[in-house]
Formats: C-alpha cells, structure tokens, sequence
C-alpha cells in the first residue's frame, strides 16, 4: 500500500474555526477539500504537512448562487455539482466542458473547483515517485538545485495544471479569499504567478472562498470555448488547453477577445496582440488563422510532459483555430489527434 | 510523530460498525485493513485507475484518495453489499453471463461505478456507459463486454427479457474460404 504520512487532522463546521487553525504558529499546516490533488501529492512525499485542515464541513463554502451581477462558485463545490448546475452550463459553456474535462467521473464527484483552481504545478521530473526523485537528487520543485527540464535556468518551469482556471481567466472571473486578517478579491488573471514553485499568489493562511464570474461575460454577452489536448480521452491532465472568449457587436465584429492557453507555461499564458488582429473585424477563416499565429508565439511548451514540446506548441495554434472557428461557426477541420469534447 | 487515531461508526453495506482505525488512513485501507472487506481492490492508490471506487452517498468515488475520517454519517456501498440475499445483483448476473471480467481485478470497481450510473440514469446510452466507466482501467477484457454487461443489466432492471446477441457469445463465424 502506498500510505499517507502521519498527520493531525481537523474538520471545523465554521471558516472562523479553519482561519484560527492556519493562522496560527505550529507544525506545517495545510487545507484540503477534495484532497485528489494533495493526498496523491503527499502519497509520494512531494508536499508534507503535520496537519490537515479540511473545509468539507463548512456548509457556507459550498454551492452557487448568482449576486450583484455575478456568479459566485463556492470554493467547496464538487466539480460534478458545477457541471451539473443549470446556471453553469447555460450561461459558462466553455467552463462546463473544461469542468467536464477533468480526470475522470468518480474523481469529478471528490474535487471541487476550489481544489481546482490551486492545484500543484506538474512536471515530468516531479510527478514520479520518492525513489525515482531521489534517483536524480530531485529538482529545484522540491529539495534539489537545478532544474531538469532547462539546467541553465534560475527557475522552474511546471506547468500550470487546472483546466478551469484558463476558461475563468478568459471569462474574467475574481477569486475571494479570506484570512482571520481580513478578505481580499483579486482577478483570477493575477492569482496566478510565472513560476512554477510559488505559482500563486495566496499565503498559507489564506482560504479561497468564492470564484466570481461577472455576468458580462455569460452567453447572452459572450461567446466562449475550450479545447484540450491529451493522449487519453479519460483521466489524462492537459498537455495543451486553449480557453477562447469573443464580445461582438451587432455586425459581428469583434468587440473584444480573450484567448489563455493552459498547460504550457506555469501559469495560464494569455495570447497577446489580439486587439490588434481581431478587434473591429468579424471572425473568418483569415482573422482566425492570424490569432492562431498569435497563440503559437505566446505558448512556451517545454520538454516536461506528455508529448514533444514542440509538437504541442505547433497545436497551440492548431486548437486555438478550433476553439476560434466552434465560436464564429466555422467548418471543423480535423485536428490530430482526433478529439472530440 | 504520533499516530492520531479516530473511532468512527461507519454505515458500510446497511450496516453499522464502530471502527477504529490510524486517523491518517483512507478509506481504501480501513475497508480492507479494518473492516476486512477485501473486495475493493487497490491499484495506482493515486486516483488513476479506479479499482478502488466504492459508492459514497449514491455516488462513485475513489476510496484510495477519501479520508475514512471524512465519513461520518455517509452511506458507504462496497462490492460486497452488491448481492440482493441469495440473489445476484443484475450486474453481477450479466458480467458472469458475458465473462464480462476476466482477471477480476478492476471489476468492483467497474460493479460499483456502474451501479452508481444506473441509480442515476436507469438506461443509459452505450456513450454515457463509456463516459461514466472512463475512469476505470481494465487490461484484459477489452471494455466491451463490460459496456455491453451494464446494457444488458439495465435491461433486466427494468423487466426486460435480454438475452445477449450471439455473436457477443460465442463471436461471429469466419467467413468460408472463397466464398467472397
Ligand atoms: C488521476 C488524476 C487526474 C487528474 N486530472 C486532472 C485534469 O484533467 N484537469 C485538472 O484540472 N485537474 C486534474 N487533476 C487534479 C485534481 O484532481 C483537480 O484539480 C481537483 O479539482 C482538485 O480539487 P480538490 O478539491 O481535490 O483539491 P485538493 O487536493 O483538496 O487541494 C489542492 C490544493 O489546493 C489547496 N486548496 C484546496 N482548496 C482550497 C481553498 N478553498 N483555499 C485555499 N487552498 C485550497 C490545497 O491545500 C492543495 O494544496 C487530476 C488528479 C488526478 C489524481
Ligand atoms: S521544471 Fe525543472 S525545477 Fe520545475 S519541477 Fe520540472 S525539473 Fe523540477
Ligand atoms: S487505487 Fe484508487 S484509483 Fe487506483
Ligand atoms: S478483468 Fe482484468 S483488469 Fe479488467
């Protein structure tokens, strides 16, 4: 059996309780919701803790509810409950079919998009097992001091791993987070930082309560989609996603676009120079194919997962003219490998 | 450090049993270690390959990344609470008709992942069969059968008469030589 390390665990029926607990000095503390991402983190001795606080018995922190112009997701919400929420799927397509994505059903029923959206950074070198890390004297990632993927280099480069968070980044959503300080919302877009060890931006003893999605960009407003990219069709994490959001006028015209490619950098990577391409201009097979270019310049796919890097940054482009052509209702054209959502 | 350890009553199978078990433990382990039911089966124990589902509230889940700390008051539903008394569960009845599992090893698993589907959706297409099954890993039967097993068990849950087609039986004969 490949067990869990020892460690205290608590599970407070208030956030008062939880923020008191991480707050406070003493052995290594973390939180945990669905723990798909820190119980297998901890398996193989990647992240430790000496207590474990859930926040599963916190009624307040789960489920959705439309406020002042936006919807509020719950941090503890189950990614099945998001998927399986009306108001999600009619008015965020792009971000129920990127939840839907996600591993696999019964996993879907643990994880919450709280989880979800903080979820560790990934790496070919890092994600194996304690003896096999132990066999290359680790990474910079953990314990080590070069970094296996660019030894050259002062950072590390693993990658961002969540597939909601490049659709909520397109979609321009703010993260709510509480510490017994006091609360912050910050936009989603700068919660997340280019670096693949200190990827967030959120202390220790800060809580994620809420994802806000601001109704502007619901699909009365907005067109959106996401594409991803693995071997499997099943269970598999992104080694490419490409989240797509597109305003337009009553011409048809772009008013506004936003595209973030997931899994290739360490953070959701946002295409630059769309304005330029797109904005005033109605999507065709051209302006299409230009941001495509776009995307394929902003992708920074290093040699650290599944697939040649190369390769995903030629698809970058490649899933960004899907993505692109579902929202202008363009003629499909095949995509290797074939995928389907 | 030392171990904190829980006692908990657990609701396994309609029953309830007072256990006590290493707080850090999941569910995986306390199932087989302290409940000594067996029939869950561990593999990756790192949520990738789903053998060790069991149903939770109704709802599959992976019992290798649950805390069984976390489950107070919840329904747990192992492979072994499948049977209904004497009888075999229609699920269990058309897998052995199939030879719908052949090692045996990701079958709990699949049982109780399918059971899940069916509680939720009574007669799913083959396409919401794949979806659901799509996070159990099986190396030997090729997924077919299987898929065509929870077919055949939605049938007989809701009073058909299924009978498998032949060809799923014993395969389709070869055409004779020169013939074509
Ligand atoms: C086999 C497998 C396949 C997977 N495939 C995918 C995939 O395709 N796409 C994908 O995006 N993910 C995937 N995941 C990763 C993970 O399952 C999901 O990202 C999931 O949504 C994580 O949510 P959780 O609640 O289980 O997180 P947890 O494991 O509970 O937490 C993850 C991290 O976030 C912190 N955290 C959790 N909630 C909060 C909060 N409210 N406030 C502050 N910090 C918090 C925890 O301390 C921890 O560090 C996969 C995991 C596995 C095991
Ligand atoms: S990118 Fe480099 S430092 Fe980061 S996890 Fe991979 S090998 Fe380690
Ligand atoms: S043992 Fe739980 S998913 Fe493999
Ligand atoms: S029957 Fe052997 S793994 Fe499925």
């Amino acid at each position: 059996m490949l067990r869990l390390p020892p460690f205290d665990f608590h599970t407070p029926g208030s956030l008062a309780e939880v923020l008191e607990i991480v707050a406070g000095e003493g052995p290594e503390t973390r939180v945990v919701a669905g723990g798909t991402d820190l119980w297998p983190n901890m398996k193989r001795r990647h992240q430790r803790a000496e207590r474990v606080v859930s926040l599963m018995a916190i009624p307040e922190l789960a489920g959705i509810h439309a406020h002042n112009g936006e919807l509020a997701l719950g941090s503890t919400t189950t990614l099945e409950d998001t998927v399986r929420t009306r108001v999600v799927a009619e008015r965020f397509p792009a971000l129920a079919r990127a939840v839907a994505s996600i591993s696999s059903p019964p996993l879907r029923n643990m994880g919450t998009i709280g989880g979800n959206i903080c979820v560790d950074t990934r790496c070919t070198y890092y994600n194996q097992t304690e003896e096999w890390r132990r066999s290359i004297d680790y990474c910079m990632k953990e314990k080590g001091t070069i970094c296996w993927v660019a030894p050259s280099s002062p950072r590390c480069w693993a990658h961002t791993a969540s597939d909601s968070a490049p659709v909520l980044c397109a979609l321009g959503a703010r993260v709510e987070m509480k510490s017994k300080q006091g609360e912050r919302i910050i936009p989603l877009t700068d919660f997340y930082r280019d670096d693949g060890i200190e990827y967030l931006d959120k202390a220790a003893n800060e809580v994620v309560t809420r994802i806000l999605i601001p109704d502007e960009s619901d699909s009365t407003h907005c067109r959106s989609s996401f594409w991803k990219l693995r071997r499997r069709g099943s269970i598999d994490f992104a080694v490419l996603s490409v989240a797509a959001a597109v305003w337009t006028d009553d011409g048809d015209r772009v008013t506004d676009a936003r595209i973030y490619l997931g899994a290739v950098g360490s953070r959701p990577l946002p295409v630059t120079g769309l304005a330029e391409c797109l904005e005033g201009k109605v999507l065709d097979e051209e302006t299409v194919s230009e941001a495509a270019a776009l995307a394929r310049k902003t992708a920074t796919p290093m040699d650290n997962t599944d697939f040649q890097a190369q390769w995903r940054g030629v698809m970058a482009a490649r899933y960004t003219e899907a993505a692109l052509g579902e929202i202008a209702g363009l003629e499909p054209r095949a995509l290797p490998p074939p995928h389907l959502l | 450090m030392p171990e904190q350890t829980t006692t908990l009553e657990l609701r396994i199978n309609g029953e309830r049993r007072v256990v006590a078990f290493p707080t850090h433990h999941t569910l995986l382990e306390v199932l087989r270690e302290e409940c000594g039911l067996t029939g869950t089966k561990h593999g990756c124990e790192l949520g990738e390959c789903g053998t060790c589902a069991v149903l939770v509230d109704g709802r599959p889940v992976l019992s290798c990344l649950a805390l069984a700390a976390e489950m107070a008051g919840r329904e747990i539903q192992t492979v072994e609470g499948l049977q209904e008394g004497n009888r075999l569960h229609p699920l269990q009845q058309t897998f052995a008709d199939l030879n719908a599992a052949q090692c045996g090893y990701c079958t709990p698993g699949v049982l109780m992942t399918a059971k899940g589907l069916l509680a939720d959706n009574p007669r799913p297409s083959s396409e919401e069969i794949r979806e659901a099954l799509s996070g159990t890993l099986c190396r030997c039967t090729g997924y077919h059968k299987i898929i065509q097993a929870v077919e055949g068990a939605a049938a007989l849950s809701a009073g058909e008469d299924w009978t498998p087609a032949e060809e799923v039986l014993h395969g389709t004969r070869l055409p004779e030589r020169g013939s074509e």
